[in-house]
């Protein structure tokens, strides 16, 4: 099937019939196009979860605004979160994993090109069954369709007394499906990162892109299990009649809180951990010097993901734990901040000093390093006990994760899009609309979730429908909108930019960055079989080595 | 195309790595066992609290035999593995077919008891915490048990159509350290439910 394809001009390879070309997207395990599935599919599912944050956003422009009722309101939050990190992020950051590691270690595919098609199928069928739940989850009258418990559905949300029909069991079996998922793509992502490279890149040479994947997938591995085992948990107790969150025949609502942030908390680490893969791959390219700290970085990544898995009753100061718990959960949090913090400084070392160029990826970078730094200080201060007591639950928490979230992982996804887009699809993305999506972006963030803090602190608790007409809520709630709607225009741009520079953007050619790993060294787009014949490599820089032989970077290690 | 011609000079390098088969085990194993963790701590911390009987100490019994049956089957999958690895397919395939035999004899033991506890005790599944978490944590071992006694018929099936060979023993010892695992398993869950549990 690829055979044939990689022999054919591109040219001839369009005039194939339709039905033949989603035979051969439907039945691929080349790693390159399960990325780009998995990639299209994330974005499909942004503009979902977009949409839903939009309904929320207007329903919340005003004190007592009625567009949708309470019911839809929570409907609208549940599946908004659990669509952003199930179906947005996990797999577009897979996505991008999945194409780019086995380019840039100089394999010609995953270790398991099968169980990488099975994963992919899988995380489809997920998201459908999601949000089958808006037609199928009608099962009794009155019981209401989408499952409307929160994405964290604590105890006893979830028991069937207060979540009749399947609506929640929907959620249930979608969050397993894709912890399955989780578990086959970072076993693919282990073995072929321990188990493919090229000749000559030894551990200490591999892109920092690959060492944090296979710290990430080392983390899935570790902690999305403990979610699926909570869930099987949970169909045991709505189906078999089983009694572990039934707190009238002694089990514990707590303890579905402690299991789900065990997942929870690092699941936020999974994510970030892939951007900061991003950022140690742009920011070099555009500052035109190596990485500075390369050994560091690995250590400190190792260090994230270590502490990263005692943290998760953070989460839980407000449920009332004892002192000792309070100080230690306190302390492992400020503690993830140092790891953190000298990953900052070695970007920081990166640039310093470098001939900076101000390409749209490095904007994004930058926007990156800017705002992580202050949710990760929004973080310190939630850390503490006694002032998560106060703003626990408040809009100053829902700022705090989304200054993560977007500002963070969001921003390093777009400037991952920038840069790799030429490698994926041959064209380059067009800089002008790139920057005007990069501005708009920016006001539209910080208009939308820098007033949201404020909102916080004046009390404003998450997951209202409404609110009464408070000094200052409605001015600020009407600013986080407007700039809610600026996101939303600005994504559109993206989007455009997306499918315009695909038919009309100028060619990008082998290596349009000037860039150093192995990804470039093949043409745009890469044929189906990756490498010629497999390279090997003697520096952390192999094309920087053929680009200067006068002065390869092997001399000096 | 350009690619075909790759810029990079092939040197002659000693270049050896891990299997893949034994590093993606390796990595199943170690979600498997944060799942295992989790039902464990949910069965430990449950203990003594259901509201109604009946208790573990009131109705388990130690089933030493079936457990000594699980865990010579280590031994037996590893012996026959090391005959394949030796080209001695007539043996490797007795010892596998005992392997099977132990592990279904295991599975059996766990119905037996299971029958006892349903149907002389009346503990189900919902009875109370103790037979939610029982069930649960020792039903998810038996899970594994039957997931890894069809892979290992399947090797069975193969093995008496003539098509395992020394080729295979690198696959075949990745499905042993499953095996392994599955009996690891067993070590834990009948020390906190047969041992601890009472």
């Amino acid at each position: 099937m690829s055979s044939d394809a990689m022999a054919i001009p591109s040219a001839k390879a369009e005039a194939r019939p339709w039905v033949e070309v989603v035979h051969e997207w439907v039945t691929t395990v080349d790693h390159k196009r399960l990325g780009i599935l998995y990639i299209v599919y994330a974005l499909i599912f942004l503009v979902v979860g977009g949409i839903e944050a939009t309904i929320i956003r207007i329903q919340l422009i005003r004190p007592h605004n009625d567009l949708v009722s309470p019911q839809v309101f929570n409907r609208m939050f549940t599946m908004h979160g659990t669509t952003m990190i199930f179906f947005v992020a996990m797999p577009v950051l897979f996505g991008f994993a999945n194409y780019l590691v086995p380019l840039m270690i100089g394999a010609r595919d995953m270790a398991f090109p099968r169980l990488n098609a099975f994963s992919f199928w899988l995380t489809a069928l997920g998201g459908l069954l999601l949000y089958f739940s808006f037609l199928g989850g009608n099962g009794l009258y009155g019981a209401g369709n989408a499952p409307d418990v929160g994405w964290w559905a604590y105890a006893p949300l979830t028991a069937k007394a207060f979540s009749p029909g399947p609506s929640s069991d929907y959620w249930t079996i979608a969050l397993l499906v894709s912890g399955f998922v989780s578990i086959g793509t970072a076993i693919n992502l282990i073995a072929t990162i321990i188990c493919l490279r090229c000749p000559g890149m030894t551990l200490n040479r591999m892109p920092l892109l690959a060492w944090l994947n296979l710290v990430m997938s080392g983390m899935v591995l570790i902690a999305i299990t403990p979610l699926s085992a909570a869930q099987i948990m949970l169909l045991v107790d709505r189906y078999l009649g089983g009694h572990f969150f039934d707190t009238l025949a002694g089990g514990s609502a707590t303890i579905w809180m402690h299991f789900f942030w065990i997942f929870g908390h690092p699941e936020v680490y999974v994510l970030i951990i892939p951007c900061f893969a991003f950022m140690s791959e742009i920011i070099p390219v555009f500052s035109r010097k190596p990485i500075f700290g390369y050994p560091v970085m690995v250590g400190a990544t190792v260090c994230i993901a270590f502490v990263s898995l005692s943290v998760w009753a953070h989460h839980m100061f407000t449920i009332g734990m004892n002192s000792y718990a309070n100080s230690f959960f306190t302390i492992t949090t400020m503690a993830v901040g140092v790891p953190t913090g000298i990953k900052i400084f070695n970007w920081l070392g990166t640039m310093w000093g470098g001939s900076i160029q101000f390409k749209t990826p490095m904007l994004f970078a930058i926007g990156f390093l800017f705002q992580f730094l202050i949710a990760g200080l929004t973080g310190i201060m939630l850390a503490s006990a006694p002032f998560d007591w106060q703003l626990s639950l408040s809009y100053f928490v829902v700022a705090h994760f989304h200054y993560v979230i977007v500002g963070g992982i969001l921003f390093a996804l777009f400037a991952a899009f920038y840069y790799w887009y030429p490698k994926i699809t041959g064209r380059m993305l067009s800089e002008r609309l790139g920057k005007l999506h990069f501005w708009l972006f920016l006001i539209g963030f910080h208009l939308t979730f820098d007033v949201m803090h404020f909102a916080g602190i004046l009390g404003m608790p998450r997951r209202i429908y409404t609110y009464e007409p408070r000094p200052g809520w409605g001015t600020l709630n009407l600013i986080v909108t407007i700039g809610a709607f600026i996101q939303g225009v600005a994504i559109l741009v993206f989007v455009a930019n997306l499918v315009y520079s695909y038919f009309k953007g100028p060619k990008a050619g082998d290596d349009p960055w000037d860039a150093w790993t192995l990804e470039w060294s093949v043409s745009s787009p890469p044929p189906a079989y990756n490498f010629a014949s497999i390279p090997a490599v003697s520096s952390r820089r192999p094309l920087w080595d053929l680009k200067h032989p006068e002065d390869p970077d092997s001399r000096y290690e | 195309m350009s690619a075909v011609t790759s810029p990079f000079t092939e040197r002659p390098l000693e270049w050896k790595l891990p299997y893949r088969g034994r590093v993606g085990m390796a990595s199943l194993i170690v979600a498997e066992s944060a799942i295992f963790t989790i039902f464990v701590v949910a069965y430990l911390f449950y203990l003594g609290k259901s509201v109604t009987g009946p208790t573990p100490r009131e109705v388990l019994e130690t089933p030493i035999f079936f457990t000594i049956c699980l865990l010579s089957s280590s031994l037996t999958i590893h012996l026959a593995g090391k005959e394949l690895e030796n080209g001695h397919r007539k043996t490797f395939l007795i010892l596998w077919t005992i392997t099977i035999a132990l592990g279904a004899l295991f599975l059996f033991g766990t119905a037996l008891e299971w029958r006892r506890l349903i149907y002389e005790h009346g503990l189900t599944i919902s009875t109370n915490l103790f037979g939610t978490t029982y069930y649960s944590l020792v039903g998810l071992h038996a899970t594994h048990v039957t997931a890894g006694l069809v892979m290992l018929t399947v090797v069975l099936l193969f093995g008496l159509a003539g098509r395992i060979g020394v080729d295979q023993a690198a696959r075949i010892a990745t499905l042993s350290m499953y095996w392994h695992f599955v009996d690891a398993v067993w070590v834990v869950v009948f020390t906190v439910v047969y041992l601890v549990g009472r």
